[in-house]
């Protein structure tokens, strides 16, 4: 599925990235800030609605991991939200500097009715992440961790 | 700031609990404390209104998952209702619509408690 109208590709374009930042505490009463920044640009990308709630749930659920897991809760640290957008994808790094993810102890929930057994609800923000976005990365970089998400623009994203 | 809020209504086939807004990992704690309340006043024919739901992540769906069974074993059961499409869709991406009823209507949740039908 296309999400743009057919555009004509020059190099200018296809080089051209346009990048916005956002800086929060680490605290969760701000996920909705970041919500907000995620939607008013995918929606000046062009995407459809239901791709917009997509990246948005899917950065929710990573800001929402850096804080419980990478800064383990504590409120006072801070998450850098970039955003690059070129003709290609829209691509959202969360940098922060607490600890990185571990994906060797990430373990992914069974399914629905073995949390529901287990009477526990977390887990599923790697799932949903997954699921939602094209690319999910994570990097240690040179004095910060990253998340790096990223929502194809054109052909074979996931819809 | 994400804005939520729950408010309680007793019918005499369910407890309602009518949510409004954005459910998040910041929030997600006053809907545990909401079920919790109705559990500790005996009510476990859970009605979850999300007509005016606009958002729901993982951490709002995790409150479901962790007291359905508790509400199950006590003869009673979360019916999730009114949801709006991309609302909707979260609950639907872990499955939910396979192991909660998940109704288009108040009424159709009442209507299946009235009728016994407590597990789904």
């Amino acid at each position: 599925m296309s999400y743009l109208k057919p555009v004509v590709f020059s190099d200018l374009m296809i080089q051209q990235t346009m990048q916005y930042s956002l800086r929060v505490p680490s605290d969760k009463r701000y996920l909705a800030d970041v919500r907000r920044f995620i939607e008013a640009h995918a929606s000046i990308a062009g995407f459809p609605e239901f791709a917009i709630e997509h990246i948005k749930l899917a950065v929710d659920e990573a800001c929402t991991n850096i804080i419980d897991h990478a800064y383990q809760r504590k409120n006072t640290e801070a998450i850098e939200v970039v955003i690059a957008v070129d003709v290609l994808a829209f691509r959202i790094s969360l940098r922060h500097r607490g600890i990185p993810f571990q994906r060797e102890q990430y373990h992914r929930p069974q399914d629905l009715r073995a949390s529901i057994n287990a009477r526990k609800g977390g887990g599923w923000g790697v799932f949903l992440m997954n699921k939602l976005m094209d690319e999910v990365d994570y990097r240690i970089l040179d004095g910060y961790n990253e998340v790096y998400l990223v929502k194809k623009r054109l052909l074979n994203g996931k819809s | 700031m994400s804005s939520f809020s729950v408010t309680f209504r007793t019918t005499p086939a369910a407890q309602i609990l009518d949510l409004s807004g954005e459910l998040d990992a910041h929030t997600a704690q006053d809907l545990e404390v909401a079920i919790q309340t109705s559990l500790s006043n005996g009510k476990f024919a859970l009605v979850i209104n999300g007509a005016n739901l606009r958002y729901i992540s993982s951490a709002g769906l995790g409150v479901f998952m962790a007291f359905v069974e508790e509400i199950r074993e006590n003869g009673g059961d979360i019916k999730i209702v009114a949801l709006q499409p991309q609302v909707y869709d979260t609950f639907d991406l872990l499955g939910f619509p396979h192991l909660f009823d998940v109704l288009p209507t108040i009424e159709e949740a009442e209507a299946k408690f009235m009728a016994g039908e407590l597990r789904h």
